[in-house]
């Protein structure tokens, strides 16, 4: 056990990659493909389970760390290594994409294997993404990301697919090299790419002035917003998510903008204790306004995948603000929403592509009535809608009461503000639901939709269990997530309290 | 004395030179129709050799060191670029035995030019005497001059030669100027000799030395087509063969940049920096606004060799070991991911270089899936995506530069950077998010296939496995400053 738990990440990281390579080879023989493509991605998640298992749940430190020199100048590391809040995240990724594999099964039918090869190569960068302690490593995995992902959306996506791919690209890519300045300027002082490394000395008695301080979280802090996307740099996220596929969709808003929150807690917050303080306010004031725009925006759209985008963006405030309240509850509750998202927007968009399938149209207004033809459907959508709404006992009022209490103990406003997010929430999503489920058939063509078959109930019975699981045993989840925000909170307060008393 | 030490030491260059001349004495003797990939395969044993001599040198120690009256030096350094551009001959060669024969072009003298052309430049690369390195570029120099025109029909080429021809001259005669410069300031033309007479405290009319090591930054500018003298680029690129740019852009390029390296480094020639960084910003900047609205890709990929040119230079103005490293490193991955991508925009050019615009490249992925796939690896190494050669580099040289604290640079370089990332994708979007506008497949032929895999794989090693060949470039950034 001891040698498996030394490769785990290794392989979990690196057996998608093989697969894809494999796949490469691969006689062009679709449903051979997509069951492959099953076999590997569920193979993967066996094996992350094995992270949760093992996990020494009270460590605030790092585990199933691995260490090897890569290169020697510039003096990068294979460094890979997970604490209680990047295991989920892990495994939130690992989730995913079996089910996204179902639920593309039909609906890719044009260059199958290209689909899932770039399918199985994203899924070991976002991975990477979470597991990487080498800040190299970690920019190496982030990158490696910005491809698959957009030629799935610009291949395989919708009408204006193309535009929704580059602009995609050019938004992450250009806000990315701000974070490669940051991290070369420090590898330049400090001779070294690790994690623990630069907190060291950033947090150290030879840090920077706080004016370059400021510069490199700013550096960071731009990459991260953007993937997130915080307002108002979100422009590219509706876009994104109308033209890409539904798995597209699926692993863009459960994963992808968890990249950027996950960023934002482990580098903003893990390098620059003193400047997330500082900057804490006018963060958390885009945070806000994007929890209430996001909401009013989403309630106005006509087309369903962009009324859940824009409802993303809205989660996603939660998130940062919870971040950035910098309190124990305040960060646990973002941990959650950002897991609880996960699993409620990804079915959402999963739900909306299954629509999509059967009539060619996210609009809503063409929709109405559908809870006659469709019941399994239409309960599947009612329980996804409750829990991205934040029902008690669903896995959103978690995340979200914990973010507010945190709010809450951090500045009242804040609390009072963002609370009315879930108002909002509630407002869209059932009014959405109500248009779409309830009333008479408008369009005759509704009538016989054949409601869903066995595969997209195995894609979403997962996915409902999930929600309904972590609504009611959320200790599960918080018992690893929990100590180490504690640790991650300790060192920033720690750091914070030896740079006020110099 | 000459001793058999001396011919050992200058192996590469010979077998290049042996194999041209053998190339050019077979072609009279064969018939108007007789196959001429012969010739081909003896240019590709040629430069096969060449490569397996210098892995020799790199093998032997006692062979590395002065020769030839110490007007060269064998070092890891140009151990190092004799194998890249040795490799690049090679791929080219393998992958023009079809273009030959689509375009009508006499094999014999081709063959035979790239091979002298590829001796010259390795020859930079290991020359330490002035002089020498200017009859070295001299005869990479005409080679290619020459080759560029090779297309003896087409308009554009001739064009292109011309241009090239008389631009080109124009830059050996500042270099060559520089040289004279140099010589009357110090009184000696060997590179060593010069740095001690600099260093040694006697009194050098420094006035002269700056004109000279500025002059002499004219000539090798216009060679490595950076800004302020890269006018000649997109039209002499566009008009050139696709295989000969392939060569062009990578193979002399690298030499000069050795030859750039030698003179600021190892002669510790002064009062270059602010040049260095002003033409590398310029060559940035240029590079990439213009290759933003190019819609041939020849001349696309002409406007981002200039902007390299730019990323390379920001590597010199880094100014150590590391730095010297990076320009190495840089030199090499440029020259196979730009050969690379050339070579599958010669082979789909087709018959008189119809295929060259973008427009041409809609829907290449159904049409040429292996060949669009490819050229994306490349295209992502361009634009510096994790995984390739390309991000590696670009990653090597900006953090040796931050470490010479020059963070205008490296920001100017980042913001470059992402900047170009839209031209390069641009190809890739045509080739998989648009419609073919004819359906035709497209067949690879072996040879084409041997040296496209050959640059692929060799992309991808310098991405994920650079190691190797950072210390190899290190090792022989320490060679050069000793």
């Amino acid at each position: 056990m001891e040698g498996l738990n030394n490769w785990i990440l290794s392989l979990v990281t690196f057996i998608p990659l093989a697969g894809a390579l494999l796949l490469i080879v691969f006689p062009r023989r679709d449903r051979d493909v997509r069951i492959f493509s099953l076999f590997v991605s569920l193979l993967t998640f066996v094996l992350s389970l094995h992270l949760p298992v093992h996990f020494a749940s009270n460590a605030t430190s790092f585990q199933y760390e691995v260490n090897i020199p890569w290169i020697s100048t510039p003096a990068i590391h294979y460094h890979l290594g997970i604490d209680g809040i990047s295991m989920w995240l892990v495994v939130l990724t690992t989730f995913l994409t079996p089910l996204c594999v179902l639920i593309s099964w039909r609906s890719i039918h044009d260059r199958v294997k290209e689909f899932f090869i770039l399918m199985l190569i994203l899924e070991t960068a976002m991975i990477g993404v979470f597991v990487a302690l080498d800040l190299f490593l970690f920019y190496f995995f982030w990158e490696a990301t910005l491809i698959p992902m957009a030629l799935i959306i610009g291949i395989y996506g919708h009408e204006r697919r193309v535009y929704a791919a580059v602009k995609f690209f050019l938004y992450t890519m250009v806000a990315s090299v701000f974070m490669l300045g940051a991290i070369l300027w420090i590898y330049a002082h400090t001779g070294s790419f690790q994690f623990a490394d630069m907190q060291a000395w950033l947090n150290g008695p030879n840090a920077p002035n706080p004016h370059a301080l400021l510069w490199l979280f700013l550096g960071f802090f731009i990459a991260f917003a953007v993937k997130v996307p915080l307002f108002p740099l979100h422009t590219w996220l509706p876009d994104a998510h109308v033209e890409a596929p539904t798995a597209g969709s699926v692993l863009l808003a459960a994963v992808l903008l968890k990249m950027g929150t996950y960023g934002l807690l482990r580098f903003n917050l893990g390098l620059f204790p003193g400047q997330s303080r500082a900057n804490a306010p006018w963060i958390v004031a885009l945070a806000i306004i994007g929890i209430i725009y996001g909401a009013l925006v989403a309630m106005v759209q006509p087309n369903m995948k962009k009324l859940i985008a824009y409802s993303s963006v809205s989660h996603l405030g939660f998130v940062v603000l919870g971040i950035f309240s910098m309190t124990q509850a305040g960060i646990v509750g973002a941990v959650y929403v950002m897991l609880a998202h996960g699993i409620s927007t990804g079915a959402l968009f999963m739900l909306a592509g299954m629509i999509h399938d059967r009539r060619h149209t996210y609009e809503i207004a063409e929709y109405g009535g559908l809870a006659t033809p469709m019941p399994v459907y239409a309960t599947f959508f009612l329980i996804v809608t409750l829990a991205s709404v934040g029902l008690p006992l669903l896995n959103g009022f978690i995340g979200e009461f914990l973010v507010l209490s945190g709010a809450f103990q951090a500045h009242k406003v804040w609390g009072i503000l963002a609370a009315t997010g879930v108002i909002w929430s509630a407002c869209y999503l059932l009014w959405m639901y109500q248009r779409v489920f309830y009333g008479q058939i408008k369009v005759d063509k509704n009538k016989v939709l054949p409601d869903l078959d066995a595969r997209e109930r195995l894609a979403l019975w997962p996915m409902a269990g999930a929600a309904l699981a972590m609504g009611v045993i959320p200790l599960v989840w918080i018992s690893a997530i929990d100590p180490a925000v504690a640790g991650a909170l300790h060192t920033a307060v720690h750091f914070t309290s030896q740079v006020m008393a110099r | 004395m000459i001793s058999v030490g001396d011919y050992i030491r200058i192996m590469p260059e010979l077998v290049m030179i042996a194999a041209g001349i053998l190339v050019m004495l077979i072609e009279p003797t064969l018939g108007d129709r007789d196959d001429r990939r012969g010739l081909g395969v003896i240019a590709l044993a040629g430069s096969v050799i060449s490569i397996a001599a210098a892995l020799y040198q790199a093998a032997s120690p006692d062979v590395q060191g002065f020769g030839w009256f110490g007007m060269v030096k064998v070092d890891s350094f140009s151990i190092l670029f004799h194998v890249v551009i040795g490799f690049v001959a090679a791929a080219v060669i393998l992958a023009s035995f079809e273009y030959l024969e689509t375009q009508n072009i006499h094999a014999g003298e081709y063959y035979g030019l790239i091979l002298l052309g590829a001796s010259g430049m390795m020859l930079m690369s290991a020359a330490v005497e002035l002089v020498l390195i200017f009859i070295a570029l001299e005869i990479s120099s005409i080679s290619t001059y020459v080759l560029a025109g090779i297309r003896r029909r087409a308009l554009g080429g001739i064009e292109a030669s011309i241009k090239y021809f008389l631009l080109g001259s124009f830059a050996t005669a500042f270099f060559l100027y520089g040289i004279a410069l140099i010589y009357g300031a110090t009184g000696s033309t060997s590179i060593y000799t010069i740095a001690d007479s600099l260093h040694s405290g006697a009194d050098v009319p420094m006035g002269l030395v700056y004109a000279g090591v500025a002059l002499m930054f004219v000539g090798l500018g216009f060679k490595i087509a950076s800004a302020p003298f890269h006018v000649w680029t997109p039209d002499v690129y566009e008009g050139a063969p696709a295989p000969v740019v392939a060569l062009m852009s990578t193979a002399p390029k690298a030499a000069t940049f050795a030859v750039l390296l030698r003179i600021l480094f190892a002669a510790a020639a002064p009062g270059w920096f602010w040049i260095v960084w002003v033409s590398a910003v310029l060559s940035m900047c240029i590079g990439n606004l213009g290759a933003l609205v190019q819609t041939n890709v020849k001349r696309m990929l002409a406007y981002s060799s200039i902007a390299h040119a730019g990323y390379l230079l920001v590597a010199f103005a880094a100014a150590r070991d590391i730095g010297i490293s990076a320009a190495i490193f840089y030199a090499a991955s440029y020259a196979v991911m730009n050969a690379g991508a050339f070579i599958v925009i010669s082979h789909f050019a087709s018959h008189g270089e119809r295929y060259v615009n973008l427009q041409d490249y809609s829907g290449l992925g159904s049409r040429a899936p292996g060949l669009a796939a490819v050229l994306t690896v490349f295209l992502l190494s361009l634009i510096g995506i994790p995984v390739t050669g390309g991000f590696f580099a670009k990653f090597y040289v900006f953090s040796a530069a931050l470490q010479a604290h020059l963070v205008g640079l490296v920001i100017i370089g980042l913001i470059n950077s992402a900047v170009a990332a839209y031209y390069y994708l641009r190809v890739i979007v045509y080739m998989y998010m648009r419609a073919p506008e004819h359906e035709e497949i497209i067949p690879v032929p072996g040879a084409v296939g041997i040296s496209l895999a050959l640059g692929v794989l060799a992309t991808i090693y310098l991405g994920v496995l650079p190691g190797r060949v950072i210390d190899y470039a290190l090792q022989g950034a320490r060679a050069l400053v000793k």
